[in-house]
């Protein structure tokens, strides 16, 4: 590990010197600090901001606290009556261990990843842009259906920021409020950056509003627990007889970024909720997918993923 | 630096590169927890710090000044002999990453938090919740078989 120097932070507002990274749980920096990935010349730990509570909104819905572990987030008697798809998106992700840890905030800004890019050894537009893609080539059966670009087709990792943006979460910075879904960046001619914060922006808080809808978080992976993604789905919906009055549906390890499904959303608004219906706006939604040599079983896998969510959810 | 190991204070003088696994191994002497994969992936390493269980390889240990840690050496739990009475290891090495794991994962039960597989109002340590529950710690003597009762033992204590 290269070496840096090591401070706690104390305020909010005071944002970081060239160079300077954040730290919270650690569980990605950390990894990626010792894998030689990430070089911070100083880490500013923002775990002693007391920015690790989860409150009730005057205007209804709870604001987390950037530095809540996943872990309390997910057993909050709140999030579990009223967000069930984000309980169950957290504890989909990681390990016990991890998720004891891991923050909000770190959650939401664990690097978007493949095996190349966690590789110091390995060219990497993420890494240096210009360097090229070996996962175009190589290995990338668990990389981006939707949203690449020839530059990248890494894929973001976090379970809870699928959730959160089929929720229509807002995350709130030492500058600004932004929507989570559009916090996130596609690769275009520059991965090497995920998101859209500046250096030194610090995320404090992430505001869920009132959500008066069923909702549901399902992840498909190689192995029952305690892996990544290879497809998740989470769903907000609302059906009034039997038709379709309100839907939000998020899409977990297909692009650079959680993949909010709009072009599905709008093919089942108003319309009746069938499954028919359901694989219709699913193959609406995977009009835009461009599978790779070994990606490609991901369309049906997402297509049959989200037919079968929303009967679930609808029924 | 002042870290607090299973009830002792000790003074450290270490890098801030010194992972807490590291500076309970290499400077305080205790080498119960075990370094496998070092990333988190594979549970060895795993301690109780203020009573929760965490992978030790990913964190700091300058960051935890003050903080309480309790290692397999600092434990005495029903876990502990459990493991023996049920034969929860073969080789022993992940078995230290499995005790802490599951001591603090029992914990978790008594506050009732939910795991990927609880249904409402079912056994939080149904064997399909320990094997959930307990993912994080993998052992490749795949003495899984023997744990999972040893723990479910353990917890009706």
């Amino acid at each position: 590990m290269k070496t840096f120097t090591y401070r706690t932070a104390t305020d909010v507002a005071a944002g970081l010197e060239p160079g300077a990274t954040f730290l919270a749980g650690g569980t990605n920096l950390v990894d990626l600090m010792k894998l030689g990935v990430a070089t911070p010349d100083v880490l500013v730990d923002v775990t002693r901001l007391g920015l690790d509570e989860v409150t009730e909104r005057p205007e209804g819905g709870l604001r987390i606290g950037a530095g809540v572990r996943n872990s309390d987030l997910a057993a909050h008697p709140l999030v579990r009556r009223d967000y069930p798809v984000l309980s169950q998106a957290l504890l989909a992700g990681a390990s016990g261990q991890l998720r004891n840890m891991a923050t909000t905030g770190g959650n939401l800004l664990q690097r978007t990843r493949c095996r190349y890019f966690m590789d110091a050894t390995k060219p990497c537009n993420k890494h240096a842009p210009g360097t090229g893609c070996p996962a175009r080539e190589g290995d990338h059966r668990n990389l981006a259906i939707l949203g690449g670009s020839e530059h990248c087709i890494a894929t973001h990792p976090s379970d809870m920021a699928v959730a959160l943006v089929a929720l229509e979460a807002v995350v709130n910075t030492s500058q600004r409020a932004i929507p989570v879904s559009d916090l996130y960046r596609l690769p275009g001619d520059d991965p090497s950056r995920d998101t859209i914060l500046e250096h030194g922006e610090l995320i404090t808080s992430v505001d869920l509003p009132v959500v008066p809808a069923r909702s549901t978080y399902r992840k498909v992976r190689d192995r029952a627990s305690y892996a990544f993604a290879v497809a998740s789905v989470a769903a907000v919906a609302q059906v009034a007889d039997g038709t379709v009055t309100d839907i939000r549906l998020a899409l977990g390890a297909v692009a650079h970024k959680p993949w909010r499904a709009l072009t599905a959303e709008q093919a089942l608004r108003g319309r009746p909720a069938t499954r028919e219906n359901f694989l219709a706006a699913a193959d609406a939604e995977l009009a835009a997918a461009k599978p790779l040599r070994d990606n490609a079983f991901k369309v049906p896998l997402v297509r049959n993923l989200i037919a079968s969510v929303l009967e679930g959810l609808t029924s | 630096m002042n870290l607090v190991v299973n009830g002792a204070e000790h003074e450290l003088d270490v890098d801030p590169r010194t992972t807490l696994l590291d500076a309970l191994r290499e400077h305080i002497g205790l080498t119960g927890a075990k370094k496998g994969c070092d990333h988190g992936q594979c549970g060895a390493c795993t301690v109780l710090l203020d009573g929760r269980r965490v992978n030790s390889c990913l964190i700091l240990a300058i960051t935890q000044q003050d903080a309480r840690i309790t290692t397999i050496e600092g434990l005495d739990h029903p876990v502990q002999r459990e493991f023996q009475a049920h034969d929860g290891f073969q080789c022993g090495y992940c078995t230290p990453g499995q005790i802490c794991s599951a001591v603090g994962m029992l914990d978790e039960v008594d506050k009732g938090w939910p795991s990927a597989v609880t249904e409402d109002g079912e056994d939080l340590l149904s064997e399909a919740e320990v094997r959930e529950r307990m993912s994080g710690n993998l052992c490749r003597c795949g003495a899984y078989a023997n744990m999972v009762p040893a723990i479910r033992e353990a917890a009706a204590q």
